[in-house]
Order: C-alpha cells, then structure tokens, then sequence
C-alpha cells in the first residue's frame, strides 16, 4: 500500500521557507555574538 | 500572466539559495588557501585571531561570488552550467542578491579591522573590489586577458592570511600571489576549452572564443612554463626547506607535462570529449591543494627540525 503523495500547497511552503531563513539567521547572529566576545577577550589579553 | 519565473520568485529564496549565492565550491579553495598562508608563515598566531582571519576572507569571497552573481545573473541564465543559479532560475530577486553581497563584503571588512588588523581589512576590501568590479564589471566582457588580471582577485587570500600573522607584507607572501596569478590562466582556459560553446553563446571575450584554440593552448603553456620558477622561487631563496622544493617541482614537472599534451593536440571535430583539457583542469585544482599542503607541511615538519 503507497500514500498518495501530499498536494502542494505554497502557503505551507512558504512558511517553511521562511521558518528555515529565521532558524539560519539567528544561529548567524547567535555565532556572531560569541565571536564579538572571543575578539574581546583576545584583544583584551583575558 | 505568470510567467514560470514570476511564480517561483513569488515564493522567497530559501537559506540553501543564499548559501549557494557564495559559491561554496570556490570558497574552499580559497579557505584552503587562506589557511595555507596563515599556517606557512613564520609567526604563530593566537587561534581566534586566525579563525576570524579565515572567517574574514572567506565571508569576503561569499560576499564577492554574490556581488558577481548579481551582476552576471542574464549571463549565468544563457549558460547550462550557470543557469540554475538562485538568480537565473527565478528562485531569488536580484535585490536580494545585491544587498546580500554588500552585507557580507561589509561585515567581513569590518570584523577583519576590528578583529586582525586594518592593513588586512584594507587588502581584503581591495580584493573584493577587485573582483566585484574590476573584473566581473570591467574586464570580463571587455577583454580575452579577462581571466589573467581578474586571476588576482583569488590570488589574495594566502596573502591575506600571511599577513594576518606577520603584520606586514614582504616578499614571501607576494609569491604566493604571484603563484595562484600565474596558476589561473591554464586552470581557467581548460575549462574554456571544453565549455567553449557556452561562453560563445553569451557573448564573453574567453580566449577560445574570440584568438582560437590553438594561440589558448600556447598561452596556457606560456603561463605554465612562467609558474615553474615561481613556485620554485620560495625554496630557492631559503625561506621553505626541501619537503617543499620537491614537492613544487614534482607538481609543477607534472603540470608542465599536462599543458604541452594540450599545446600539442587539436580538436578532433564536435565530438571531441577533450580528455587532455579535462584532466589538465582536474589536475590544476589538485596541484594547488598539494603545492599549498606542501608549504605548510615543510613549515611545521622540515624548518622547525621535525624531519631532516
């Protein structure tokens, strides 16, 4: 027995789409904040 | 009406596309590169110091390969190896691009100041321009020389790197420009040669398509012959040991070898699957993996004593 396959539906699509653009930016932003903090360290001589 | 393009474009570009906008095939040779620089040179350097060098210039070539992508998007969309680009194949506005480009190109030289030096910063700014405008704006649909100059824009990062650990900028580091220079034409015209139809359609000077196949096939001997000495002149002036002498004569003998075989041919009719120009181009990319592996292998093996 096989599933029929899903219709597509932009909409879902869509909110998928932008739910992994906002998963990508804030692991960026997460990424920049601890590298702002290892520059300040280093440059601080910590 | 919609258009199949409009109706993709209506969906927004996923993260995949952004990422792909940064040519992330190019972008390891130039992380390798960059790292290569940084690892040869003769003064060690604090480990986040030099991973945010290397996140610098890497984030700088992303941000240059979507200025690039930006600007080339009617061309890439006439090519079948460009045409399912995020741009060509409707998948992203062209804005979205643009700004994406600048963003990054603006980050990168900003955390490189902030982070390594301003004398980094400056030449990883330099370089982005270099490439962004100088030759994907200025040269590439002007000139068949396209590839020689715009061959700087990738000679930077190990000069980048070398400087992110000295400071300053001497001779060693300009060689290794000068190596990756003088390595791009003959990596570049083999791809022309077996893509030539491509370049053609779009209307792009590439020396195959504008002198012909034979004076590309004596140009890139020309080059070839020109890269032996340089990559030889490191060794020669005392500032790598033998790993690296043998290493760069091997790999260049070798290289040698492969652009006189294509000197010497001819395109045998349409249905000429260009073997000798492919393996030349596979074998370009791997010479530039091994010399530069080479370089830093008899820094850290051969000069501190480890090996003799």
């Amino acid at each position: 027995m096989t599933d029929k396959p899903e219709p597509f539906d932009p909409a879902e699509e869509r909110r998928r789409i932008i739910a992994g653009r906002n998963k990508a930016l804030g692991l960026t932003l997460l990424a920049c904040v601890v590298l702002f903090f290892a520059i300040t360290m280093v440059k601080m001589k910590l | 009406m919609s258009t199949p393009q409009s109706q993709a474009v209506s969906l927004p570009a996923s993260w995949r596309d952004f990422f792909a906008l940064t040519k992330p095939r190019v972008m390891t040779l130039v992380i390798f590169t960059g790292l290569c620089g940084l690892l040869a040179a003769p003064v060690r350097i604090n480990p986040v110091v030099g991973f945010v060098a290397i996140l610098c210039i890497a984030v700088g070539a992303g941000g240059a390969a979507a200025l690039n992508q930006w600007w080339e998007a009617d061309i890439d969309a006439g090519m079948k190896r460009t045409r399912n680009r995020p741009l060509p194949s409707g998948r992203m506005e062209r804005e979205s691009a643009r700004d994406f480009g600048v963003m990054l190109s603006a980050a990168s030289v900003m955390v490189m100041g902030l982070g390594v030096s301003w004398l980094c910063a400056a030449i990883l700014a330099g370089s982005i321009f270099y490439y962004a405008v100088v030759y994907t704006v200025w040269l590439k649909p002007r000139t068949p020389q396209n590839i020689v100059i715009g061959g700087g824009a990738g000679a930077f990062p190990p000069l980048i790197g070398w400087v992110a650990a000295t400071g300053h900028v001497s001779l060693m580091p300009v060689l290794l420009f000068a190596i990756i220079f003088m390595w791009t034409p003959p990596h570049f015209w083999a791809l022309a040669l077996f893509v030539k139809t491509d370049y053609a359609k779009v209307g792009i000077p590439m020396l195959p398509v504008v002198a012909g196949e034979k004076v590309t096939r004596q140009q890139m001997l020309v080059y070839t012959v020109l890269l032996l000495p340089i990559t030889l002149l490191p060794w020669w002036i005392g500032a790598t040991g033998v790993l690296y002498g043998v290493s760069a004569s091997l790999l260049s003998g070798l290289f040698l070898l492969c652009a006189i075989r294509v000197w010497l041919r001819e395109r045998q009719g349409e249905d000429d699957r260009m073997v000798p120009e492919k393996q030349m181009f596979a074998f370009s990319v791997f010479y530039l993996f091994a010399l530069f592996g080479a370089l830093v292998a008899d820094r850290w093996l051969v000069m501190p004593g480890v090996l003799h």
